[in-house]
């Protein structure tokens, strides 16, 4: 992170294993930044209150949820978007099982899935109702995003 | 997006933290220490907090200490909540931290933070409370250790400048035999309308409480009364509501007439749970 300017100041993040900079204001979310300075839309801002999950992204492959992290505060820290993940088998699963359907909700319960995926391959459910009760979606029952990810775990 | 402006700060070392944040008093940038930052983010975006400089203390290491050191655990202020409940060294403290927010912004959210909380629920304060746990205060005479019932009255009674690095708790606690119990209006992430915290000591229980006054506490009046073996259980509990040290909340989470029928049930089963019946 270098001073520029007063306020501003230009952020070097690891973003989906490249370095990317950018002229941000230390005041900028994360998800501000990924959306406006680098293009990258898929984390949602929803809520923008830490309530909804939709920003949700992988910090050191936690997920966090963007709208809580200044991209000051992320400079030297692997952080992964959704753009950053292909053909994982949680975006095949979410495909099989139905567990989408406007999509809006659905790169942030992704992440967290992926997420949770890497720390617990052998999650119990009451592990997997813990981290995903982190998101909100307005159109499934939810049962069909839980699916997806009890089908990514059995296949491990 | 935040409305306000502030500079970044992420200092080193403890005392380098405390100088920063003298230098940008004087300079009338009114510094704030920034751990998580997840309160200071969502309440500077509603122009509810204003600040021109933050300090984040996550670069410190003895905020992110997780150590056992001469009969104690040290549990550093930047830890996460998540963290201390994957580690599990600290029972009590890990489950009522699992019960705040949900899991990914616990993942965020830090220990020292939510004792700082301005919200009146701070719920990880209630097991430093009840094991007698000591506080490490950085300041400008160095680093201090302060037991927390000291400087904690309903908030954290620090002086300006100073930051909490670290707690410390005797390992004896944490084999301890201890009760959670957080209830909610109907989510199952939420505010507290009763959130209660116990451990059983040399045949004595402990309790502290949140939710249910405008701030957290641990009580030895209504300890002395509810250890009272001989009194039936429901007549100890009736004098211990009537000793509460600030009225019922009523809000939209309940009304204080719900809130207590909530309370007396929930340490009627605490205390059972812990063989105080
Ligand atoms: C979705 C959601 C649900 C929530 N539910 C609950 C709940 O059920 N129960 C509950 O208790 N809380 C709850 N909270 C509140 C939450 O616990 C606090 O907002 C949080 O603890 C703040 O922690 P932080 O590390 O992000 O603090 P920060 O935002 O970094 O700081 C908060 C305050 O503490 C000060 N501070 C931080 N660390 C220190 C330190 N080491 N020394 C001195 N001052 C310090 C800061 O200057 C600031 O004033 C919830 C929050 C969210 C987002
Ligand atoms: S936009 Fe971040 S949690 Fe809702
Ligand atoms: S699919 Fe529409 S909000 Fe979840």
């Amino acid at each position: 992170m270098e001073d520029r300017e007063g306020c501003q100041v230009i952020v070097n993040l690891r973003v989906n294993d490249e370095i990317r900079s950018a002229v941000a204001r230390p005041a900028d979310t994360l998800l501000d930044v990924l959306r406006e300075k680098l293009g990258l839309t898929g984390a949602k801002p929803g809520c923008k209150n830490g309530d909804c999950g939709a920003c949700t992204v992988l910090v050191d492959g936690w997920p966090q949820k963007s709208c809580l992290v200044l991209a000051v505060e992320a400079v030297g820290q692997w952080i992964t978007t959704i753009e950053g993940l292909k053909d994982t088998p949680i975006q095949r699963a979410f495909i099989e099982q139905w567990a989408f359907q406007c999509g809006y909700c659905t790169p942030g319960f992704i992440m967290n899935s992926h997420g949770l995926i890497q720390h617990h391959p052998n999650a119990n459910d009451e592990t997997i109702k813990d981290w995903l009760s982190s998101n909100i979606c307005r159109c499934t029952g939810y049962r069909e995003i839980k699916d997806a990810v009890t089908s990514v775990l059995k296949e491990k | 997006m935040i409305p306000i402006d502030f500079e970044y700060y992420r200092p080193a070392a403890a005392d380098e933290a405390v100088r920063l944040f003298q230098q940008l008093s004087s300079q009338g940038k009114e510094p704030v220490y920034y751990s998580g930052g997840t309160e200071i983010i969502t309440l500077a975006r509603i122009n509810l907090f204003q600040t021109r400089a933050v300090i984040d203390i996550k670069g410190i290491p003895e905020c992110s200490a997780l150590a056992f050191q001469d009969q104690k655990l040290v549990l550093g202020s930047a830890l996460t909540l998540s963290r201390i409940y994957d580690s599990n060294v600290f029972p009590l403290l890990g489950e009522v931290a699992a019960g705040i927010a949900d899991r990914t912004s616990r993942n965020k959210i830090t220990l020292g933070g939510n004792l700082f909380s301005r919200l009146i629920y701070r719920e990880a304060v209630l097991p430093l409370l009840l094991t007698d746990s000591v506080l490490l205060i950085a300041g400008r005479s160095g680093v201090k250790q302060i037991q927390i019932d000291r400087i904690f009255d309903r908030t954290m009674q620090v002086e300006k400048g100073d930051f909490v690095a670290a707690a410390m708790t005797d390992l004896n606690y944490l084999s301890m035999r201890y009760a959670a119990v957080k209830k909610r209006k109907i989510a199952e992430i939420d505010y507290p309308l009763v959130s209660l915290a116990a451990i059983r000591v040399d045949g004595m229980i402990r309790l502290a409480f949140s939710g249910v006054c405008a701030f957290p506490f641990r009580s030895r009046l209504m300890e002395e009364i509810l250890n009272r073996g001989r009194q039936p259980l429901k007549s100890r509990i009736e004098e211990a509501v009537g000793q509460l040290p600030a009225p019922i909340l009523s809000d939209i989470r309940g009304s204080a007439e719900y809130r207590e029928y909530v309370l007396k049930n929930v340490l009627s089963e605490s205390i059972r749970e812990l063989g105080g019946a």
